[in-house]
């Protein structure tokens, strides 16, 4: 595979022909369509696209158009253009985008980080980026030495005329460079060039992060700015029928109250002065037509409708006719709850809004749709509306809102406040904030042959659609399915001979978003559970099974080999311990997972998770064992613990002590294998998470009998 | 109400509302936005500060009852405890995306001013007040036992 | 006579008004009349409750809640009954209520016994109860006297009743406890039906 030559032009082009499937451009009707704004460029700096700046003391700047949640996006698309560019790795930092139509996500066409795609959209971006500036600083020099560009090198910001032994320091060469017309086509390195890429660096954002002076958007402090909290209808639906704000007025600090639709907002010079106006207000509530709801309810509802057939989603040979002539039939169904993304930064958003123009900062994975929700609300240009991007505490994908629920509402507190003011959800206020994770029930049937092979294989899904009445809608959802609710089902990698996928897709009054790893955070439990349990039924090894339907699929059965050999599967366990296995393919990503537990002092005890990743070329390692890290927490979380219920139409939990996170002293060891590709990079924000509760519940059932279908946990599941 | 304090080592008189939990203190009065706000409750340690060098969740401790006292916040300079865990916690990149570290790392502090070498147990004992919902915690441990070690060969 | 239970009634309707803002502690030297099997079983009945039993627990880490669940969060009880590290009771602990659903209470002193003088009520039956409170050398050296001052007195003792939004008070209002403890201690820290006295009165500290 040599170097490939990229002309400006031509790089969404290709980036999304890498991409395949993701060639889908969002059309959002409310943003800001003018081309890329000159005003962008800072001056004084070497500024050759949006995506680098070069000062004339040699500092590279590199703008990061994806928001830093964790994943580490600031570091990677910083090597990613640092190798281009030759850029000597300590001179490199980087700044968050403006909201910019240049900044869109190549594939999706709008600014946004999601669907753990940044490093698969921005490689060939921002490497081009690196790419041309080096190819105008080269230019800049060889002119000034009177030589031809291609006897020129660079190394570590430095452009080398080894002829004659001159040496120019890109700081130097940045006014002249400034002045040049970039060339039509700019060639990319070779991989085996790569200087950067590939090694694991060091994070960017650390040191900030460890001295407490990383920004996060509740940090930001203007002079004269008003802190708001918000009273919000205990009941998805309803609304504020009266308020009595006097007692709330009385107290020292507080300044207005008000009632911006999504709430009664309290207004005041402090968080607790606000908080103790908030508690003072008294209110009555119409609680509206969700009065009723009940997790009690909506499950027996689900599994009514999963009866039957849905709307089918995938139909492959006769999977009914199958089913009906097997030698043996499991027919099972399988329940997940809704889930809170709950991350550590509680949702919040400041803006300063002026008479004809805004400043807004916000810990937002979605600019473009926040930025043109904002100015709509607001009523102005949205070319005179400025939203600054700041790091994330933890978005799981709950700060990419298509409603921008919290921006909307901090907008609307800034309008009534007439001065800045920092919106402020409570852990309370994000736990029962809506946009779960939805609830999903599953009717999962395998019909088996005489010899235990699979002859049909039908799955039935129920649940909600967070795509239906978003601009998303004519993208995701075909023919009345949408790809979310049955991602990792209906496109499984499974050759099942017969094979059918359905949907019911619900309508209930608790608003549903992405979760990370999405569809795949149900389906995968579901069918890598399943397949478990056909295996012990067909008394077949998981792995054996696995490898016979992945047969023709490499890639997957490169990381489940990898995972088993590492975690030693088939060779004699400790006494006590059992593993388990789990394999899925999501995000264009591979990961496998072996779960390794005992029961101690009749409790069980999660000794080790080995996971395999395939994610393609690896800009940063680190990164990728860090993500599949996190992924074991994050799923071992939701298998354990994690579930939002209703009753009486409000949600029960409220903080971590009914919603549980996982501890330090309940972290498993991981290993981390990477499996080397030259693939185009993929993933890994999210491919981790599908595969942790399958593994741990099979190898809970293989250690106890027991087959889990419910999450979370209960707690007699957890006791031997 | 005037309410004087002790933080980082400065002597500051605030005129706050006694009741105002520390945190808002430390975050709204003095901008001190290192010691971050995630519960409120006293159930994720993000809010951790130290008290007389005694690890507290500033969510719930009214101003009131600090006057006098020595807070510590992660801000600090010169806290040998706190500088090393800093430098442990680059060396391994244990954060993600950060928001709770700045609590791990004061938490881990109090570990380390009491004992040179944390068991396992210890730090969990120590440590399993501060959620991280990155999940970063194998590289907590990890950096918790090199900057230990670090302390204990006197770097 | 009269006048004394007057005043005892006074006391005890002040005291019940005054129960949800905090119980005032009552006089040490009120006397205890009555039945002495009643008045044990009413301070058993007391130390069983969530509010003291969860922080006399037979294990090392406190209880809550009115199901005496383990305390979350891994909390354990210390050699020094204090905590941890950065898990010391105090880390969240203040020494008042902290206002507001499931938000951490607080007293003065807000600890568990230590690890050497547990002082465990969980899971004791009424006569180990006994045996053990009237035993000096398990009760924290203090003699019947001190044992009735503590109880009446001690502020970690009266927040269990003022336990601060979704606890439930002890089920025996405070001076009827104390009452019953006087009663107690004046029949000779006996336990109902046994003839002899199992500590001798004032046998000081261990």
């Amino acid at each position: 595979m040599g170097a490939p030559s990229i002309g400006r032009r031509r790089f969404l082009q290709v980036s999304a022909a890498l991409g395949g499937g993701l060639l889908i451009g969002f059309v959002w009707p409310e943003s800001a369509r003018a081309g890329a704004s000159t005003a962008l460029l800072p001056e004084g700096d070497f500024a050759p696209n949006a995506f680098v700046r070069i000062a004339t003391d040699g500092r590279v700047t590199v703008i990061i158009n994806k928001s830093e949640m964790g994943q580490g996006p600031t570091t990677s698309l910083c090597m990613l253009l640092a190798d281009e560019l030759d850029a000597d790795w300590p001179k490199v930092g980087f700044e968050f985008a403006p909201v910019d139509p240049v900044y869109a996500h190549p594939g999706f066409g709008i600014q946004m980080t999601g669907g753990s795609t940044s490093t698969f959209a921005m490689s060939i971006p921002m490497r081009q980026a690196g790419a041309a500036a080096r190819a105008l600083l080269v230019q800049a020099a060889a002119n000034a030495w009177h030589v031809e560009a291609s006897a020129c090198r660079t190394e570590k910001s430095f452009v080398i005329h080894d002829a004659s032994g001159r040496r120019s320091a890109y700081g130097d060469l940045a006014d002249a460079a400034a002045r040049l017309t970039l060339p039509a086509d700019v060639p990319l390195k070779d991989p085996k060039d790569f200087r950067l890429i590939g090694k694991p660096l060091k994070r960017l954002d650390t040191p900030d992060k460890v001295n407490g002076t990383a920004v996060f958007a509740i940090d930001v402090h203007l002079p004269g700015m008003l802190t708001a909290l918000v009273a919000h209808v205990p009941v998805f639906g309803g609304k504020a029928k009266r308020i009595d704000s006097a007692a709330a007025l009385a107290i020292p600090g507080v300044k207005q109250v008000v009632d911006v639709g999504s709430g009664v907002a309290v207004i005041a010079s402090s968080f607790w002065a606000a908080k103790k106006g908030r508690d003072a207000l008294k209110l009555e509530w119409d609680l509206g037509p969700n009065a009723g709801m009940s997790s009690a309810g909506l499950r027996a509802q689900y599994k009514k409708l999963a009866e039957g057939p849905g709307m089918v989603a995938r139909e492959d040979g006769d999977p009914k006719g199958a089913m009906n002539s097997a030698a043996q039939v499991l027919d099972v169904e399988y329940e997940l709850p809704y889930l809170a993304h709950a991350p550590m930064e509680p949702l919040n958003c400041v803006v300063d809004l002026r008479a004809d123009s805004m400043e807004i900062w916000a810990g937002t994975q979605f600019q473009t749709v926040d930025h043109a929700a904002a100015s709509a609300t607001a009523g102005l240009d949205p070319q005179k509306v400025k939203l600054h991007t700041t790091f994330l505490g933890g978005g799981f994908g709950r700060r990419a809102n298509p409603a921008s629920d919290y921006i909307v509402e901090a907008v609307k507190i800034a309008m009534a406040a007439k001065a800045p003011v920092k919106l402020v959800w409570t852990r309370d206020d994000d736990m029962r904030g809506g946009y779960y994770r939805p609830m999903w029930h599953s009717r999962i049937r395998a019909g088996l042959d005489a010899s235990g092979a699979i002859a049909s294989w039908m799955h039935t899904i129920v649940g909600q659609s967070f795509i239906v009445g978003t601009p998303f809608e004519p993208f995701i959802i075909k023919d009345g399915i949408d790809g979310t609710s049955v991602e990792g089902s209906a496109d499984t990698d499974y050759a099942f001979p017969n094979l059918q996928v359905d949907l019911h897709t619900t309508t209930v009054g608790v608003p549903t978003l992405w979760w990370r790893s999405v569809g795949h955070s149900h389906t995968a439990f579901v069918i890598e559970s399943f397949l478990d349990e056909v295996a012990h039924a067909s008394k077949t090894d998981p792995l054996e099974l696995r490898r016979k339907l992945l047969a023709g699929k490499p890639r997957n059965l490169g990381v489940l080999e990898l995972a088993a050999e590492k975690a030693g599967w088939g060779t004699p366990l400790q006494h006590g311990h059992a593993r388990g296995i789990a394999v899925h393919h999501s995000f264009e990503s591979y990961v496998a997972a072996v779960a390794e537990i005992s029961f101690e002092g009749g409790r069980l005890r999660v000794h080790k998770y080995t996971v395999a990743v395939d994610c393609g070329r690896v800009v940063n390692p680190d990164t990728v064992q860090a993500q599949l890290q996190g992924a074991v927490g994050f799923g071992l979380t939701a298998t354990l613990y994690s579930a939002i219920t209703l009753e009486a139409g409000r949600v029960v939990q409220s903080n971590f002590h009914d919603y549980k996170m996982l501890r330090v002293q309940e972290m498993p060891q991981v290993e981390v294998h990477i499996m080397p590709s030259e693939e185009p990079s993929t993933g890994i924000g999210e491919p981790g998470v599908p595969v942790m509760a399958p593994a741990l519940c099979n190898a809970i059932f293989a250690l106890t009998g027991k087959r889990l279908r419910n999450l979370p946990l209960r707690e007699e599941d957890l006791r031997s | 109400m005037a309410i004087e304090l002790n933080v980082n080592g400065e002597k500051r008189t605030l005129d706050v509302d006694p009741s105002t939990p520390l945190l808002w203190v430390l975050r709204e009065t003095l901008e001190l936005t290192g010691t971050k706000f995630g519960c409120g409750a006293a159930q994720c340690g993000a809010c951790t500060v130290h008290l007389d060098g005694h690890a507290v969740r500033s969510c719930v401790v009214p101003v009131s009852a600090v006057a006098g006292k020595k807070v510590t916040t992660i801000e600090v300079s010169g806290n040998r405890e706190v500088s090393a865990l800093q430098k442990a916690w680059t060396a391994i990149d244990v954060p993600q995306c950060g928001y709770c570290q700045p609590g791990q790392i004061m938490s881990a502090a109090v570990l380390l001013a009491e004992t040179t070498t944390p068991s396992d147990s210890d730090i969990d004992a120590c440590m399993s007040g501060n959620v991280c919902r990155c999940a970063t915690y194998v590289r907590i441990r990890s950096a918790i036992h090199d900057a230990a070690a670090s302390l204990k060969g006197g770097k | 006579m009269r006048s004394t239970i007057l005043t005892l009634c006074v006391l005890a309707s002040t005291l019940l008004f005054a129960q949800c803002e905090s119980a005032a502690p009552a006089p040490a030297k009120a006397s205890g009349s009555g039945n002495l099997t009643e008045a044990w079983s009413t301070v058993y009945k007391v130390l069983q409750s969530p509010r003291c039993m969860n922080c006399h627990p037979a294990g090392d880490t406190p209880l809550v809640g009115e199901a005496s669940q383990p305390h979350p969060q891994n909390v354990q009880r210390g050699p020094l009954g204090v905590g941890l590290f950065a898990m010391r009771c105090n880390t969240c602990h203040q020494t008042q209520n902290t206002e507001g659903p499931h938000l951490p209470p607080g007293a003065p002193r807000w600890q568990l016994p230590t690890r050497g003088m547990p002082l465990v009520f969980q899971g004791k039956s009424s006569r180990e109860l006994c045996e053990q409170l009237s035993d000096p050398r398990r009760n924290g050296g203090k003699s019947p006297e001190e044992l009735l001052e503590h109880v009446a007195k001690d502020p970690l003792v009266l927040w269990g009743w003022a336990p601060g939004e979704g606890r439930a008070s002890v089920p025996v209002p405070h001076a009827e406890f104390v009452r019953a403890f006087q009663t107690w201690i004046e029949s000779g820290c006996k336990y109902p039906g046994e003839s002899r006295t199992l500590t001798k009165p004032g046998s000081g500290a261990p």
